[in-house]
């Protein structure tokens, strides 16, 4: 097995626990955190693809390098956002939790 | 289920992001691993640590949420259900992979730029990069937006009083004007070599909040004019840009022959500093405090 599919395997599996924190963890901020190992999967599946078109002289395929970047930074965007939500969730009613009732 | 756990995962999750762009550098991708070290493990880390301390104490009854064991049997086998799926697509991808590489290569001297990652964020898909800038402001305004009706345009973050004389404030004044100067150059090599705008705006960003935090600058009013016309700037040249293609090379985005390289410098200049002011403003939050600074 080459080094390039034992990195998309990896990302492969860090999908899988990623999605398993987002569902299984309460806490908002671990959810948050859950999700960006999902996004660290997908990128990783991402950089797999590109390593694999290695071509003109270049170390891999630059079209899904550019947009893993884009992608990480967006990913940023989403949990600046997710964090300000929750801690104004905190300030109003003193507590971080999801659950609808209580 | 301790109180300090959040705050070991968001550590965890820091050297996981720095692990990861090492992986990044195996994978011949070294501008991802430059975006991924000081984005995805650096900025957010910082942001998520800061969260985690503010949350610290709704730790322990929310850890009384738990899930039960069925539930938890489910999901996982869900989850491997996913990974092996993905495991699958992976060990399946076809031979020989397909690539758009030999084409980027054959337009890149068209460019003026000597980095094909570069070449695809500011001239084959710019509209992503574009797009991407729009993403951030927005991020911006909904974190604003959270603000309460007392603080509205006031300065994000509590006040920083740090020791004049302690380490915190030595550190950022020995290492701002470096990592300023270290975020140009990054920018600045993009052109040619591993590095752009993102990368260099981190830098910058992370400069400046570090700067916020030693109480060596004020965290300005959201409401400031200035503010908002550098948060602006970038997205608004680059659509100017844009639009002025149409005229130069009659489609959106395109640059005419003649000087590329001047015209995707005009772009990335306030692109960055856009970038750069956006990131910082994200991680201070929303405002805190009295428009009054």
């Amino acid at each position: 097995m080459s080094a390039v599919t034992l990195y998309g395997l990896c990302g492969a599996i860090l999908v899988g626990m990623g999605l398993f924190g987002l569902i299984v963890h309460p806490e908002p901020l671990r959810k948050i955190l859950a999700f960006n190992l999902i996004g660290g999967g997908v990128f990783l599946l991402f950089g797999a693809v590109a390593r694999r078109g290695a071509a003109a002289g270049f170390g891999g395929d630059p079209v899904p390098q550019a947009l893993v970047i884009t992608g990480i930074v967006v990913a940023f965007s989403a949990t600046a956002l997710a964090v300000a939500l929750l801690l104004r969730l905190f300030q109003e009613i003193g507590r971080a939790t999801l659950r609808s009732d209580g | 289920m301790a109180a300090r756990d959040t705050f070991a995962a968001v550590v965890s999750f820091v050297a996981y992001g720095l692990l990861l762009a090492l992986v990044w550098v195996r994978l011949a991708a070294p501008d991802v691993a430059l975006t991924e070290a000081a984005i995805g493990s650096g900025v957010t880390g910082g942001l998520l640590l800061a969260a985690s301390t503010r949350l610290r104490r709704t730790e322990t009854p929310a850890a009384r949420e738990k899930p039960g064991a069925t539930l938890r049997l489910a999901a996982a086998i869900l989850c491997t259900l996913a990974s092996a799926g993905l495991a699958a697509i992976v060990l399946l991808l076809p031979e020989p992979a397909p690539t758009l590489a030999p084409q980027a290569a054959a337009n890149l001297a068209a460019t003026g730029l000597g980095n094909p990652v570069t070449a695809v964020l500011m001239a084959y898909r710019a509209i992503d990069t574009l797009l991407e800038t729009v993403v951030l402001l927005l991020a911006l305004v909904g974190t604003w937006s959270l603000a309460p009706d007392r603080f509205w345009g006031g300065s994000p973050g509590p006040r920083h009083h740090a020791d004049p004389d302690g380490v915190l404030t030595f550190v950022a004044q020995l290492l701002v004007p470096i990592g300023i100067l270290v975020g140009i150059h990054i920018f600045w090599v993009g052109s040619v070599a591993p590095g752009g705008e993102f990368q260099g705006a981190t830098i910058l960003a992370a400069m400046w909040i570090l700067a916020m935090m030693a109480g060596l600058v004020g965290a300005p009013s959201v409401s400031r004019r200035w503010l908002r016309l550098v948060l602006v700037a970038g997205p608004a040249v680059f659509i100017s840009i844009g639009l002025a293609g149409f005229a130069m090379a009659s489609a959106f985005l395109a640059y005419p022959e003649s000087h590329p390289k001047l015209l995707i410098l005009t772009i990335e200049v306030p692109v960055t500093l856009s970038i750069a002011t956006t990131l910082a403003l994200l991680v201070a939050g929303p405002p805190e405090r009295g428009a009054q600074q």
